[in-house]
């Protein structure tokens, strides 16, 4: 099958590469010229506090902007859900965050975000919220909160149309047997939509967790992988062009790819075993 | 709906939520209609409207390069990821044989792989083809995340055509060939373009590799283009042109995920639930 072959060449090789510059010196500059070191790349992640902080940041990222995701898609979803005129419309304005390119929407917010001139310090300043100007995307204790925000507004659409998707094939006897017996909407939701949604909502959950291990290109333009934001990926790609360290920005990516198979596998394990219940 | 106060409830979550979707956007537009110190004015529709910013990036960068540059990859990108992955669902979704699923499970779990983790095999790959800074080296690296997500959902769709029209082909004496053009592609038309829509959208917003490939602002994609764009000083962002660029690019997206919009939510889903 040709596209067996397209794949191996495109993706297995380049891997496989990837894993031997992990294991020597070689410099961006001589590509050759790389010398075996063995593991030493890796304990120099590990000891490098940077590396550290990029772990920290992702897992923490991924953690947080999923959780708030999987909240306000599973609300999107369920009043996408609702019958009532107008609901198009709706269906149309959650796409548009979706059908954005990331690097747009990042220099988007970065503009709505600015320290001076940014609309969003005007209005909380309007409504009294805040009293003065922050520096969003600068300061060390909001930067993180920035790209939270900006993620959870450009992916949250993407998990209210899986989760859409579920709610739509939840048989509709449920729902009609629940109205009939004249049971309150939010216990029906608690007792009855939200079990039955489970796997629809793990499997949106899964898919978004490995996206967000890997994010890079939000956080590159919009805080310019600043260390309080760098993710595993931009660390990576930081070594390996910025600074020419083949070796050590190979190492850094190979971590990551076998943390993302470590997730994946346990999320396959724990949603295989649900499942079987 | 249900109650008398459930109605307005549910129109008050859906005005929110749409403000809060098409803000930034319109936001944008309004930025990009306003130069100089209109800029820093916070208004919600600009007293003095203009157009230069457009006629700036057009005439000052080499946006317009950009653009085709960006319809190349994407379109070369779709289509020969399309090609590939027919003739892969055809064999996945139609021929049973040994170790399938596993197969489709690996060629699934690539899309799923950080980039980052090929970047250097394949900036040493590009380099020795000699395909650096050129725009055939990007059609080739974006085969890594379009080739298994197209071969993953035409497969799902491939499945779900009956049987009896295959059998009925075999019968009539139709070669492999013939089945494939004749019979399966009418009916996976509309698969297709659903397929095809994403994979363009996926081609057209990727950074990472278009950034690391290229140099020359010539060759450059319209993501990389817009993320490296600098003003008259380093430390001055010309805003009002990025939104201007911003604008430009996204509004042909927009409007092609409105009219497709319901071809990509079954698509989309299609890839995600039913796998």
């Amino acid at each position: 099958m040709p596209t067996l072959v397209v794949l191996f060449l495109v993706a297995g090789w380049p891997l496989l590469r990837t894993l031997w510059f992990s294991f020597t010196d070689t410099s961006l500059s001589d590509l050759k010229g790389g010398q075996f070191v063995g593991v030493d790349n890796f304990f120099y992640l590990f000891e490098d506090s940077t590396w550290r902080q990029s772990f920290k940041n992702t897992v923490i990222f991924a953690a947080i902007s999923v959780s708030l995701e999987t909240i306000f898609g599973l609300i999107i979803a369920l009043v996408l859900n609702a019958h009532f005129k107008g609901r198009g419309w709706l269906r149309t304005a959650v796409l548009i965050p979706w059908a954005i390119p990331t690097i747009i929407s990042a220099k988007m917010w970065g503009w709505i975000l600015h320290d001076v001139y940014g609309v969003l310090n005007e209005i909380l300043i309007f409504c009294h919220i805040i009293k003065e100007p922050l520096a969003w995307t600068a300061s060390p204790k909001l930067a993180m909160v920035s790209v939270v925000l900006v993620d959870v507004w450009k992916t949250t659409p993407f998990m209210a149309l899986l989760l859409l998707a579920g709610l739509q094939l939840l048989p509709q006897e449920c729902f009609e047997a629940a109205r009939v017996d004249g049971i309150h909407p939010l216990r029906v939701f608690w007792r009855v939509t939200l079990p039955l949604l489970k796997p629809a909502i793990t499997v949106a959950v899964i898919f978004r967790s490995l996206d967000a291990l890997r994010i890079f290109d939000l956080i590159y333009v919009l805080t310019s992988g600043s260390v309080e934001t760098v993710s595993m990926s931009v660390y990576a790609r930081q070594q390996l062009f910025d600074f020419q360290s083949v070796g050590i920005g190979s190492a850094a990516a190979t971590l990551l790819f076998f943390i993302i198979s470590l997730a994946t596998l346990g999320f396959l394990m724990t949603g295989g075993l649900k499942q079987d219940k | 709906m249900r109650s008398k106060f459930y109605t307005p409830f549910l129109y008050l979550l859906s005005a929110l939520i749409i403000i809060v979707c098409v803000f930034p956007f319109y936001w944008a537009i309004v930025s990009s209609l306003k130069t100089g110190s209109d800029l820093f004015k916070v208004e919600f529709w600009p007293a003095h409207l203009t157009f230069s910013n457009f006629i700036e990036i057009f005439k000052e960068q080499p946006f317009g390069h950009n653009i085709l540059n960006s319809v190349f990859v994407a379109v070369g990108t779709v289509s020969i990821s399309l090609m590939l992955a027919i003739t892969a669902s055809y064999a996945l979704g139609r021929v049973r044989f040994r170790g399938r699923s596993a197969l489709l499970l690996s060629i699934l779990s690539i899309s799923m792989f950080p980039q980052v983790a090929i970047l250097s095999g394949m900036f040493e790959l590009i380099r020795t083809l000699g395909l650096y800074n050129n725009l055939l080296g990007l059609i080739f690296s974006y085969m890594t995340f379009t080739l298994p997500f197209t071969t993953w959902i035409l497969t799902t769709f491939m499945k779900q055509l009956p049987k009896e029209i295959e059998e009925a082909a075999i019968i009539d004496g139709a070669s492999t060939l013939t089945i494939c053009t004749k019979i399966f592609l009418p009916l996976l038309w509309p698969a297709l373009v659903t397929t095809g829509l994403l994979a363009f959208i996926a081609a057209w917003n990727e950074f990472l590799y278009a950034l690391t490939l290229t140099v020359e602002s010539q060759s450059r994609t319209i993501p990389v283009a817009i993320a490296l764009m600098t003003g008259a000083s380093e430390f001055e962002l010309p805003w009002g042109k990025i939104m201007a660029a911003s604008v430009v690019v996204t509004l042909p997206l927009i409007v092609l995920v409105l009219i497709f919009q319901r071809r990509i939510v079954s698509g989309l889903t299609a890839g995600a639930v039913k796998g």
